[in-house]
C-alpha cells in the first residue's frame, strides 16, 4: 500500500495493463510527446513506442471509431478523449457504433474498448471546457459508464474495464488527478455496477459520484459536528447503477439528498430520485433533494462559476433542510 | 358500444337540474340513448357540441350542485357519469376518525404513514414536526411510546346508533344503487360436492379448542382467492378498460347485529394460510361488530365472498360492490341425494354463485371460475 | 468449359441473384413481409459483384444500408439476408437489425451501417488492428458519394494515409445523396481528387461494368495489402429504383433513368458481351435464372419458416453479459 495520487494511479494502471496484454494500445489527442493534457500518459512513449502509444490528429469521431473498429478487429484499445466536451464530436461513433453493434449484430461482435476522458469544472476553463455530460452516456443502453472517485478507483477500474467484453466509458473529474490516496496495486477488482458506502450514518445519504464525492464526505464531517449522522455513497458505475445499494442506503436513513455536477435538469441524480420514488417511496420519511449545478453554461470567473458548481456549503444546506424538524 | 354522437341537449348553460332529468340525446350504434343527470344542480356549461362523436365516458356537461363553488364535469356520456357522492362503502368507514382531518389529507412521510399503520397509530392524532407540519417517523414513534394504547386509535367520537345506522343504510343504498345502475351484471351458479371438505375439516377440527377450528367459509375465501389468480379480470376494476389488482384482497360480507353489512378486506387472502385467515377473519367479525374497522379495510377489498349458509339459504346471487367487479355467494351446506359413480348417495352440497360485471368478463369466464373454485375444493389439504 | 467460360458465367450468376433477390425483396416489401427502410441496389449490382470477386476471404469488409448484394456476394446465405428482413430469428442479425444492418462475423462482413459516413472510421480502426497484429489483409470499405460530404470521411482518409492502413475506400458514387444530386452537395464533383488532398492515390472505375470493377479491385487490393497504405476508388455507377420503398423521385427525371436503364444496365451489357464472346448460350442463361429462381425462393421459403425471436430475449446481446440494468 501507497500514497498516490489519482494521475499517478492512472498512469500506473496503464502501464501495468501496456506491459501485461500486448493487445493494449493507447491512442488520443496528445497522449504521446506532450505526455496527455492532464499528464496521465507521461513517459508511457519511451517506454512503449509510438506503436502502442498513438498520438492522434484532432478527429474525436474517428479516432473514437478507429478504437471501435480495432476492438472488432481484436486488440484492447484505450482511447483517450480529452475531455467530455470534446467527446461530443465522436457521439456518433459511441451511440450509432459503439453502443448498437453487439445487439444489431445479433450478438456477434463485441466492442472491448476502453475510452478514457476528463470531465467536470472547477477550473476556471469556463463553458466549453468544463461540464459534466457522463449523465449523457449513462442514458445509453449497451456501453457502461464509470467514475472513479479515488487512485484506488481509478487504477482497478482501468482494469475492470478492459476485462468487460463491451464498450467502457470512464468520466475522470480534472479535480481529482491531483488528489492523493492510498493504492493497493493487488487489491481486487471493483466489479462494475457496484457502488460503495465510503462513510457510515444513519440519518441522511448523501448519493454521488466523481468530483462530488469528496465535497460531500467534507460535507459529511462538517454535519458530524452538529451532530448530524451522514452516510455517503459513491455510485461508482453510473451505468449500471447499482439499485441495491441506492435501495438499502435509504431505507436505512428514510433520507436522500444526490449530489451531482451535471444539470439539474435531466440528470443522473434525476434518475436516482425517481428510483427512490419508484422503489422507495414507502422508506421516504422526507422529499428527496438533489444538489446539483446551476442551469447555466458555466461561466470562467471564479466567484460566478463557484456559484454555478455544487458546492459543500449547497450540500450541509440540503441536508439540513432534508432533516427539518427533525431532533 | 364504445362511442355515441351527441345529438341534442335538452337543457343549456344555467338550467336547474334535479336527479333523474334527461339532459342530452346521444346516438349510438344501438339507437338514441337517454343521457340521465345523476345529481341536482345547475347546468354550467355544455363541453360536447351535437353532432361530435364522443367515446364512452367523456364527460359532457358541467353541473355545479347546490354548495359547490366549482364545476365537476358530470353527466358522462352514456352513464358512466362521474360518481354523485362518493359511494359510502369504499370511503365512509362506520366508525371512521368523524370530524377530524381524513388522514390521507395529512401531510405525512410514505415511510411515516407505513410506520403508522404498523403500530396502529392514528395519524389524526399526531402532531407532525417537519417542513409544513408534516408527520415524520419520529412523530410516529413518539407517538406509539407516549402513551402506550392511548395514542393508538382512539375511540372515535362517539354517534347517536340512529345516527351510525342511518349512515350505513345511505352507504349501501349509494354503492348498491351506483352498482346496479352502472354495471350490467350477470349470474352464474352451480352445486358442488363438499364431502371431501366436510370431512378434511371434521378432521382437522377435531380435538382442537373452539377458537382454533376452521369454518367452510375460510376455504370458500381462500379458495375464491386462489382461483382468482388464474382468473385476474375477475380480481379486477373497469377504467374504460380491465385493470388488474395486483393483490387479492377479498371482502368478507359480514352482517351486523342490529341490522347493515360491511364486507372488510382479508388481504392478500390467496397467500395466506387456512389457519391465519380464520384468525384474521374472527378478528374483523369482531371489530366490524364492534365498529372499529380501520378506514383500509373498507376500501381494500378487490372482490367479495358473501356466505348465506348460517342464514339457511340455499343460494345467494349478490350485487357486484364497485370498483369490484364479482361477489362470490355461497349457500348453506345441505345434504342432497346425489350422484356418483353411477349411485345415488346423501352428499354434502353447496350451490356457490357468481354475480359479476358484464363489462369485464363473460360467462363463459365466470363458468369456467367457478369450476376452478370446485376443484380446488376438492383438495382442501392444499389450501 | 473453360476457366475463362466459367468465372464469366459465375459472375452472371451472381448479378442475376442480386437483382432478383431484390426484385423479390420489394414484392415481400408490398406485402408486407418486409418492413422499415428497404434501400435496393437494383443498377449498382456490377460495383458489389466485381469487388467481392476482387477481394480476397480474409479481407474484411464494411458496408451501407444498400448492402443486400455485398453479403450475398461475401457470402451470406440469402435465406438469412432473407430472414433477416423478415425479423426472423434465423436472420443473420437475428432480426436485431432487418435491411440496413445485415452482418456476418464469418465472412468478415462488420455490417450494414445506417449512418452515413459512420462505417469509415470504423474500418480504418479494424485495418489498424490487422496492422498491429501482422495480418496480411485489408479492410473494405464502402459508402455513397453522401459519405464524402461528412467530416468523418475527411478524418478517416487523413487518419489512413497517416498511419499507413491497409483501406480500400470504394467509394459507390451513385450520382445522389439520397435525393441531393452531386453537383448540389458537392463543390467539387470529381471525388477522385479528394484523397489526394490526403496523399492516398485514387482512380475511377466503370461500376456498370463487373469486369471493370473486379480488376481494378484485384489490382488495387494487392497493392493495399503489399504496401499497407489506403486506396481510393471512385466507382461509377447509379441506381435504377427509389432511394427507398415509397420514393416519389420527384428529384430526377424519369427520362434519366430510363436512359441508364435501357443503355447502362450492368447485367444487359454483360450478357451482351459474353454472348459475343460466344461463351454464353441461351440455355445457359435460362439455367441460371432458374437456378438463381430456385435459390430466391428458397430464402423466401426459409424466411417464412423462421421462428421470431422470443421476446423474452429482447434484453439479449445489448451486453454480453446480461445482467440486471435499471
Amino acid at each position: 500500500m501507497t500514497t498516490k495520487t489519482y494521475r499517478e494511479a492512472m498512469h500506473d494502471a496503464l502501464e501495468r495493463a501496456l506491459h501485461e496484454d500486448p493487445r493494449v494500445f493507447l491512442m488520443g489527442e496528445d497522449v504521446g510527446r506532450y505526455g496527455g493534457a492532464y499528464g496521465v500518459s507521461k513517459g508511457l512513449l519511451a517506454e512503449f513506442g509510438p506503436e502502442r502509444i498513438r498520438d492522434t490528429p484532432l478527429c474525436e469521431s474517428t479516432f473514437v471509431g478507429a478504437g471501435i473498429g480495432a476492438a472488432l478487429g481484436g486488440m484492447r484499445p484505450i482511447v483517450e478523449v480529452m475531455t467530455v466536451n470534446f467527446s461530443l464530436l465522436a457521439l456518433d461513433q459511441v451511440v450509432n457504433n459503439a453502443a448498437t453493434l453487439r445487439h444489431m449484430s445479433g450478438g456477434q461482435l463485441s466492442v472491448p474498448l476502453v475510452v478514457r476522458m476528463a470531465t467536470g469544472g472547477g477550473k476556471q476553463l469556463a463553458a466549453q471546457h468544463s461540464h459534466s455530460l457522463e449523465g449523457w452516456y449513462a442514458h445509453v443502453p449497451g456501453i457502461k459508464v464509470l467514475s472513479p472517485a479515488t487512485p484506488q478507483d481509478a487504477y482497478g477500474m482501468l482494469f475492470a474495464a478492459l476485462q468487460d467484453p463491451d464498450p467502457v466509458f470512464i468520466f475522470e473529474h480534472q479535480l481529482l488527478y491531483a488528489t492523493e490516496g492510498e493504492l493497493d496495486v493487488d487489491a481486487p477488482l471493483p466489479r462494475i455496477g457496484e457502488a460503495k458506502v465510503v462513510r457510515e450514518g444513519d440519518q441522511i445519504s448523501l448519493i454521488t459520484y466523481g468530483g462530488s464525492l469528496h465535497k460531500c464526505l467534507t460535507a459529511a464531517a462538517e454535519l458530524e459536528r452538529s451532530g448530524i449522522r451522514a452516510e455517503v455513497l459513491d455510485l461508482r458505475s453510473l451505468r449500471p447503477l447499482d439499485l441495491d445499494a441506492i435501495l438499502a442506503t435509504v431505507s436505512k436513513t428514510h433520507r436522500a439528498v444526490i449530489v451531482d455536477e451535471g444539470w439539474k435538469t435531466g440528470s443522473l441524480a434525476g434518475e436516482v430520485a425517481a428510483i427512490l420514488a419508484e422503489r422507495a417511496l414507502y422508506e421516504l420519511d422526507a422529499p428527496v433533494l438533489r444538489v446539483c449545478s446551476e442551469e447555466v453554461p458555466i461561466p470562467y470567473a471564479k466567484h460566478l462559476e463557484d456559484e454555478a458548481l455544487p458546492q459543500v456549503s449547497d450540500i450541509v444546506i440540503a441536508v439540513r433542510q432534508s432533516l427539518e424538524g427533525r431532533g | 358500444m364504445t362511442s355515441g354522437v351527441l345529438t341534442s341537449w335538452l337543457k343549456q348553460p344555467g338550467d336547474s337540474v334535479r336527479r333523474g332529468d334527461i339532459i342530452a340525446e346521444v346516438e349510438t350504434d344501438k339507437g338514441i340513448i337517454e343521457v340521465e343527470v345523476y345529481s341536482d344542480g345547475l347546468v354550467e356549461e355544455l363541453l360536447v357540441e351535437p353532432g361530435v362523436k364522443v367515446p364512452v365516458g367523456t364527460p359532457l356537461a358541467k353541473i355545479r350542485e347546490p354548495g359547490e363553488t366549482q364545476a365537476r364535469p358530470e353527466a358522462s356520456a352514456m352513464s358512466s357519469a362521474t360518481q354523485a357522492p362518493a359511494p359510502a362503502l369504499e370511503s365512509a368507514p362506520v366508525s371512521g376518525a368523524s370530524g377530524a382531518v381524513p388522514p390521507d389529507r395529512l401531510r405525512v412521510s410514505p415511510a411515516a404513514r407505513r410506520l403508522a399503520r404498523e403500530l396502529e397509530v392514528d395519524l389524526a392524532g399526531v402532531q407532525g414536526s417537519g417542513r409544513g407540519g408534516a408527520i415524520q417517523l419520529d412523530d410516529i414513534r413518539a407517538a406509539s411510546d407516549r402513551v402506550g394504547s392511548n395514542a393508538r386509535a382512539p375511540a372515535p367520537p362517539a354517534l347517536e346508533p340512529a345516527d351510525t345506522k342511518a349512515r350505513m343504510r345511505a352507504a349501501i343504498a349509494a354503492a348498491m344503487s351506483r352498482s346496479k345502475r352502472e354495471i350490467p351484471h350477470y349470474y352464474v351458479s352451480t352445486s358442488l360436492d363438499v364431502s371431501t371438505l366436510s370431512a378434511w375439516l371434521d378432521a382437522h377440527n377435531a380435538g382442537r379448542p373452539p377458537p382454533e377450528r376452521l369454518i367452510p367459509g375460510v376455504a370458500f375465501v381462500k379458495a375464491t382467492a386462489l382461483a382468482l389468480r388464474e382468473f385476474p379480470d375477475l380480481n379486477g376494476r373497469w377504467e374504460q378498460g380491465v385493470v388488474h389488482n395486483p393483490e387479492i384482497h377479498v371482502g368478507a360480507a359480514i352482517a351486523l347485529r342490529g341490522g347493515g353489512l360491511v364486507a372488510p378486506a382479508l388481504h392478500s387472502a390467496d397467500t395466506k394460510s387456512l389457519g391465519q385467515l380464520m384468525i384474521d377473519f374472527r378478528d374483523l367479525v369482531e371489530r366490524a361488530r364492534r365498529g372499529q374497522l380501520r378506514s383500509s379495510e373498507f376500501t381494500d377489498a378487490t372482490v367479495t365472498v358473501t356466505s348465506m349458509g348460517e342464514r339457511g339459504v340455499e343460494t345467494v346471487f349478490g350485487v357486484v360492490n364497485p370498483p369490484q367487479v364479482a361477489i362470490v355467494g355461497f349457500g348453506k351446506i345441505v345434504e342432497r341425494p346425489w350422484v356418483r359413480s353411477g349411485e345415488i348417495r346423501a352428499t354434502p352440497v353447496v350451490t356457490v354463485s357468481l354475480s359479476a360485471d358484464h363489462r369485464v368478463s363473460d360467462g363463459h369466464q365466470g363458468a369456467m371460475f367457478l369450476n376452478r373454485i370446485e376443484s380446488l375444493l376438492q383438495e382442501p389439504g392444499a389450501l | 468449359m473453360t476457366d475463362a467460360k466459367r468465372h464469366g458465367l459465375g459472375l452472371l450468376r451472381q448479378l442475376i441473384l442480386v437483382r432478383r433477390f431484390e426484385e423479390k425483396c420489394a414484392e415481400m416489401y408490398s406485402l408486407g413481409k418486409i418492413r422499415g427502410f428497404l434501400h435496393l441496389y437494383i443498377g449498382e449490382e456490377a460495383v458489389a459483384v466485381g469487388a467481392m470477386n476482387g477481394l480476397a476471404p480474409e479481407d474484411n469488409v464494411v458496408a451501407t444500408y444498400r448492402e443486400h448484394g455485398h453479403a450475398l456476394l461475401r457470402g451470406t446465405s440469402p435465406e438469412a439476408v432473407m430472414a433477416e428482413m423478415f425479423g426472423k430469428q434465423n436472420g443473420c442479425s437475428r432480426g436485431r437489425g432487418g435491411s440496413m444492418h445485415l452482418f456476418d462475423v464469418e465472412h468478415r462482413l462488420y455490417g450494414g451501417h445506417a449512418i452515413v459516413g459512420g462505417g469509415l472510421p470504423v474500418a480504418v480502426g479494424l485495418a489498424l488492428a490487422d496492422k498491429l497484429r501482422g495480418r496480411k489483409a485489408l479492410t473494405a470499405c464502402f459508402f455513397g458519394d453522401g459519405a464524402v460530404d461528412e467530416g468523418e470521411f475527411h478524418e478517416s482518409l487523413n487518419l489512413a494515409a497517416l498511419w499507413k492502413l491497409p483501406v480500400l475506400f470504394v467509394c459507390e458514387n451513385n450520382r445522389y445523396a439520397m435525393g441531393t444530386a452531386l453537383e448540389r452537395h458537392e463543390s467539387v464533383t470529381d471525388l477522385s481528387r479528394k484523397p489526394a488532398a490526403y496523399g492516398i492515390s485514387a482512380e475511377h472505375v466503370d461500376g456498370m461494368s463487373v469486369r471493370a470493377v473486379e480488376q481494378a479491385v484485384r489490382r488495387v487490393a494487392e497493392r493495399v495489402r503489399e504496401e499497407q497504405r489506403p486506396y481510393f476508388l471512385e466507382v461509377m455507377t447509379y441506381r435504377f429504383r427509389a432511394h427507398s420503398m415509397y420514393d416519389a423521385e420527384l428529384y430526377r427525371d424519369k427520362a434519366e433513368v430510363e436512359d441508364w436503364k435501357s443503355h447502362h444496365d450492368p447485367i444487359a451489357g454483360f450478357i451482351a458481351e459474353l454472348r459475343a464472346e460466344d461463351v454464353l448460350s441461351d440455355a445457359e442463361l435460362a439455367d441460371i435464372e432458374a437456378d438463381v429462381a430456385r435459390a430466391v425462393e428458397a430464402a423466401v421459403r426459409a424466411a417464412e419458416e423462421g421462428p421470431l425471436e422470443p421476446v423474452a430475449d429482447l434484453l439479449k446481446d445489448v451486453y454480453t453479459e446480461q445482467q440486471g440494468l435499471a
